[in-house]
């Protein structure tokens, strides 16, 4: 996007929820809110659609248990049905309470770990990810909202982000 | 704009009057800062523990198994004493940052990272032991289930020891990135503050280039209470499946039904001890005071208190049933010959003294809040716990079933040096990692500032509940665009804080009572300058040698706060000041060159 952006920078966090649906308000549309911490509210007043990542942790977690399932299904039950010490091998229902423990520990094996993966795929952050933080001080202690321009006068944007509380105002080519 | 209320009742966690920008600056000192000497010196301390250690466990893998004081009727006893022991510490961190989070305790933020690196860290020392502890450890990847050319032979999922290897694998491993996913934001602020190239490069790849946008927080937030929400019933369930190991065996004094629920609770009490012995050190060398607060201690030990309670009442639960079984093994292991009376019964009464009796200490509110009572107590939990799992394991083991296998247990120095090496390769660890990762969730922090932070709390007092520091006038603002900006703001702050500026008047009733004085003290501006706290920031003259915080205290009454301001001083001026300050030598001053040293600070 060759579009003009402005960048506002707020030294506040109340300042920038305050900001945001001033901004909203008057229809100009933020592109991005950076932070240094996450600001209770931000996102229902920045109208970001809520996550579905608790709802791929239970699919994952689904999985991980029948993984486990078959596993010990197909080892225990039907690949080698040995009497080790008088357990019942005949049906997995027959000895499964020594198979809760791992179709427990499985399931939040999956549920964690791919959840966690696909917070990464999503988020795009991996270890040689380069930041895209359009200024340093956005992790310590500045809160940074990206507008973008597209047909209106800058100058009376830069007037009313000035107004919301912005520290700076800065316009980005 | 949202409310950061919170009862008043509440003492505050953040104290210090910090802002954000505070809070950074005090994560990242140890981060950017050089090791002190006491760092090298403890770190090569548990360097040599821990090479000790390494040498004894090649050792014990090279000769076998009995190098150890192991015997045909005791197969267990350090080995899994100890792995029990570094599991149980591994809980409280998971615990903090887990279950704490899912009941929405501000207290864990300060205290969270170090504690799941303890975790971390106690959880590698505990995978140790499974491996060495085997008569042929070459050979262990198989316990894992993979397809090999014995027309695949599997394991047998009906062993808690093969439990235990998925228990504490995924365990690890998702600690590990519940961890490191909290790291990020904190990684990423130290990335952006870094200035050395390859400072720098190393934090970019360890933030995985986290940028801070709110779409990443809203899904940081969700990650983190999922990851809560599964970590939970895995801390329950791991301690759980260790428990296993002993409570689905025959063996009397072993085969229990309330070991799953006493062994998270004594896991929760040693990993508290243990967070407790690691934080009061921490706070106080990386000057982490205003974080982790006397409060901090407090709540964590009330969980002590309470974890230890519920191990007590496990320990009477196990004696009753013990004689209210009528089994006469269980009755023998307990009471006739047992634990308290028997061979072992030092132990027994260590364990009772350490556990029990020693933490009751805690009801006493002074001595919880007295850190020095707390470390004691601390350690003491840590030993007489390390005793607990020592008398499950050995002591039960001693006196069996059959009276002609009974026998004692004592350790050989192969023994005792692998738990001293995993110690020091667990503050090796524990080191490092105070040094290069931010030991305190500053993004987390942050967001309680407002609602928990001493400075907030007070201003809420004063202004009343719907204060806000740094409010701006709704848009449009009526003094124009000018009237949020920075410096009409900071104004206000001042205001709000109340003055703190000097009045004249009270300098002179305070230094300047005689009229000889006041002259030298008007001279000696004329000839300095005048501070303005307005356009001029102030130096710190304690890094003037030979200047006191005394003397410094008086010079700022005088009106004296740069370099700028010292370095125009000469013989005059320093008489002066000997004349008014009673602590100033004018001497000294001209011996030190104070003047000197002022023009070379103000130049650097």
């Amino acid at each position: 996007m060759a579009a003009k952006v402005l960048h506002a920078i707020y030294n506040d966090d109340d300042l920038v929820l305050q900001a945001v649906k001033q901004i909203k308000e008057k229809n100009y549309h933020i592109l991005e809110v950076f932070s240094p911490f996450p600001i209770h509210g931000l996102d229902k007043a920045m109208g970001l659609a809520p996550t579905r990542l608790a709802i791929t942790s239970f699919l994952y977690g689904l999985t991980g248990l029948t993984v486990a399932i078959l596993m010990m299904n197909f080892m225990m039950i039907e690949d080698w049905p040995q009497n080790i010490g008088g357990k019942p091998s005949f049906t997995f229902y027959d000895n499964m309470p020594t198979f809760i423990p791992i179709m427990f520990e499985l399931t939040v094996f999956f549920g964690a770990h791919l959840m966690v993966i696909t917070f990464y795929m999503r988020s795009k952050i991996w270890p040689f990810k380069e930041a895209e933080n359009p200024d340093v001080r956005t992790t310590d202690d500045h809160f940074l909202i990206e507008v973008e321009v597209a047909n209106h006068s800058e100058e009376a944007l830069v007037k009313f982000l000035n107004e919301t509380g912005a520290s700076e105002v800065k316009l980005i080519d | 704009m949202s409310s950061h209320y919170e009862a008043p009742i509440r003492e505050p966690l953040v104290t210090g009057e910090k802002s954000y920008h505070d809070v950074t600056l005090d994560v990242v000192a140890p981060v950017e800062g050089k090791a002190n000497k006491s760092w090298w010196l403890v770190f090569s301390i548990a360097l040599v523990a821990f090479l000790w250690g390494l040498g004894c466990i090649i050792y014990t893998v090279s000769t076998g198994i009995g190098s150890w004081g192991l015997n045909k009727t005791i197969g267990w006893a350090w080995d899994i004493t100890n792995f029990v022991w570094w599991v149980g510490i591994g809980h409280a961190g998971t615990l903090i940052s887990a279950v704490l989070l899912l009941f929405r305790q501000k207290w864990r933020m300060a205290v969270n990272r170090s504690a799941e690196a303890m975790t971390i860290f106690a959880v590698v020392q505990a995978g140790l032991f499974p491996i060495i502890h085997m008569g042929r450890p070459w050979l262990a990847y198989w316990v894992l289930p993979i397809p090999n050319q014995f027309g695949s032979l599997w394991v047998n999922f009906n062993s808690p020891l093969l439990w235990d290897v998925f228990a504490i694998s995924t365990y690890l491993s998702v600690s590990l990135v519940f961890w490191w996913t909290g790291l990020l934001p904190d990684f990423a602020m130290i990335r952006d503050r870094a200035t050395k190239p390859f400072q720098k490069k190393i934090y970019s790849i360890l933030s995985f280039g986290w940028s801070g946008r709110a779409k990443d927080w809203q899904r940081f937030e969700e990650v983190s209470l999922v990851l809560a929400g599964l970590a939970t019933p895995l801390v329950l369930s791991v301690h759980t499946i260790v428990s296993f190991d002993f409570a689905t065996s025959l063996v009397p004094g072993w085969h229990s039904t309330i070991f799953p629920p006493y062994f998270v609770a004594g896991a929760i009490f040693s990993g508290f001890a243990m967070v407790q012995t690691l934080l009061i050190i921490m706070r106080k060398v990386i000057n982490l005071e205003n974080y982790i607060t006397i409060l901090h201690i407090e709540y964590m030990n009330k969980v002590i208190i309470l974890t230890g309670g519920i191990v007590t009442v496990a320990y009477v639960t196990e004696y009753f049933i013990g004689w209210y079984s009528g089994i006469s093994y269980e009755n023998y292991t307990y009471l006739s010959f047992g634990a308290a009376t028997g061979a072992y019964a030092w132990a027994f009464w260590a364990l009772i003294t350490c556990n029990f009796i020693v933490p009751l200490t805690l009801w006493v509110k002074k001595l919880r809040r007295n850190i020095f009572w707390t470390f004691i107590v601390a350690l003491v939990i840590n030993i007489g716990m390390w005793f607990e799992r020592f008398d499950i394991i050995v002591l039960c083991l001693s006196k069996g079933r059959t009276p002609s296998s009974w026998a004692m247990f004592s350790p050989t120095f192969i023994d005792i040096g692998t738990f001293v090496g995993t110690i020091g390769f667990f503050f090796v660890l524990f080191l490092l990692y105070a040094r290069t990762f931010p030991v305190i969730a500053q993004a987390e922090v942050k967001s309680i500032l407002k609602s928990s932070g001493d400075k907030y709390k007070r201003l809420r007092e004063e202004h009343g509940d719907d204060h806000h520091v740094g409010e701006v006038e709704q848009f449009p603002a009526s003094g124009g665009p000018s009237v949020n900006t920075e410096k009409n703001k900071s104004e206000e702050d001042l205001d709000s804080f109340g003055s703190n500026k000097e009045n004249d008047d009270e300098i002179e009733n305070a230094l300047l009572d005689t009229e000889e004085k006041r002259i030298a003290a008007e001279r000696l501006i004329d000839k300095v300058g005048e501070f303005d706290p307005k356009t001029q920031s102030e130096d710190n003259l304690e890094k003037i040698n030979g200047l006191g915080p005394v003397t410094i205290q008086q010079l700022h009454e005088l009106g004296v706060f740069t370099y700028n301001q010292v370095s125009k001083m000469t013989l005059v001026e320093y008489n002066d000041l000997d004349l008014i300050i009673e602590t100033f030598s004018a001497s000294v001053a001209k011996e030190k060159d104070f003047a000197g040293q002022a023009q070379k600070l103000k130049n650097n």
